[in-house]
């Protein structure tokens, strides 16, 4: 038995403290899906709060036959679209707003990458790089890529929470991942007549 | 196989869930083609760097406070009490 299920029972009976438990366990991870989505820190902040507070209140309707994990995580992400169209103020904002049709993505660098790339940069620089990549993505590419590379879902899940069938998430998790490789490639590519270490 | 073709099943073949014949066209064209190799090197490259790598850092402050927050407000409140529904 997954120890979350022993958690959720003592929250059940009233043990506030297995709540806190619960939240302390997942809220980075909580925080860093809205961050995700919504590309906004005062969002995601409330979005924590609003998630947890929501799985509290309607912890008679999860099941033990899905993990606790993956239950909250569906709660946040829907947190996270409905701050999302909010703040786009109800624009036709759907996922497949930014989905063009056509074959998708050629890749064009075929430049290989050093061996360990992200250990020429420190941290705090290598965070940067990954932070300001992934933004340039379009939110539809975005969501799929965190969700299934990041959290490491299932396709099948995946597609559930974001509202998409399955080959709209494999569509788009190839464009995603393309489009990554490609503006990472301009910082982690082996420099030209660089010396071998 | 095409580097077209390549690439439409290069999701399947992260996942390991290309069939076997398949697998094998794959395998042999990434054997030619060093391009599509490249590709799939640094592709699984870049998922592994933001797999291993926190890009959203939340403070040790941030979490204290938004987990005193959380807690305040399910005090006096009974779990699994949604009156929805
Ligand atoms: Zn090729």
């Amino acid at each position: 038995m997954h120890p979350d299920v022993a958690l959720v029972a003592r929250v059940r009976d009233g043990d506030t403290h297995a709540f806190e438990q619960l939240v302390r366990q997942y809220d980075r991870q909580v925080f860093r899906i809205a961050q995700h989505i919504t590309q906004n820190r005062e969002d995601a902040e409330d979005i924590v709060q609003d998630a947890f507070l929501k799985a509290y209140e309607k912890l008679d309707q999860f099941q033990g036959n899905s993990k606790f994990s993956t239950w909250l995580i569906r709660i946040a992400v829907n947190e996270s679209l409905m701050r999302l169209r909010k703040r786009k103020n109800a624009r036709t904002v759907s996922m497949d707003e930014d989905v063009q049709t056509d074959e998708g993505f050629i890749p064009r660098d075929f430049a290989d990458w050093s061996p360990n790339p992200e250990q020429q940069f420190g941290q705090s620089e290598l965070a940067d790089i990954l932070r300001k990549t992934i933004q340039g993505l379009p939110e539809g590419f975005r969501s799929v890529f965190v969700l299934r590379d990041v959290e490491n879902l299932s396709t099948e899940e995946t597609a559930e929470m974001l509202g998409l069938s399955v080959p709209a998430v494999k569509s788009r998790l190839l464009r995603a991942r393309l489009q990554l490789r490609e503006r990472l490639s301009r910082h982690f590519k082996q420099a030209k007549g660089a010396p071998e270490k | 196989m095409t580097c077209k073709e390549f690439l439409a099943q290069l999701t399947d073949y992260f996942d390991g869930k290309l069939a076997a014949d398949l697998e094998a066209e794959v395998r042999t064209h990434m054997g030619k083609c060093g391009h599509c190799e490249v590709v799939v090197n640094t592709t699984r490259k870049t998922i592994e760097v933001y797999r291993n790598n926190e890009v959203y850092e939340i403070s040790p402050s941030l979490r204290e406070r938004l987990c005193a927050a959380i807690m305040s407000k399910c005090k006096g409140k009974k779990p699994g009490c949604s009156s929805e529904e």
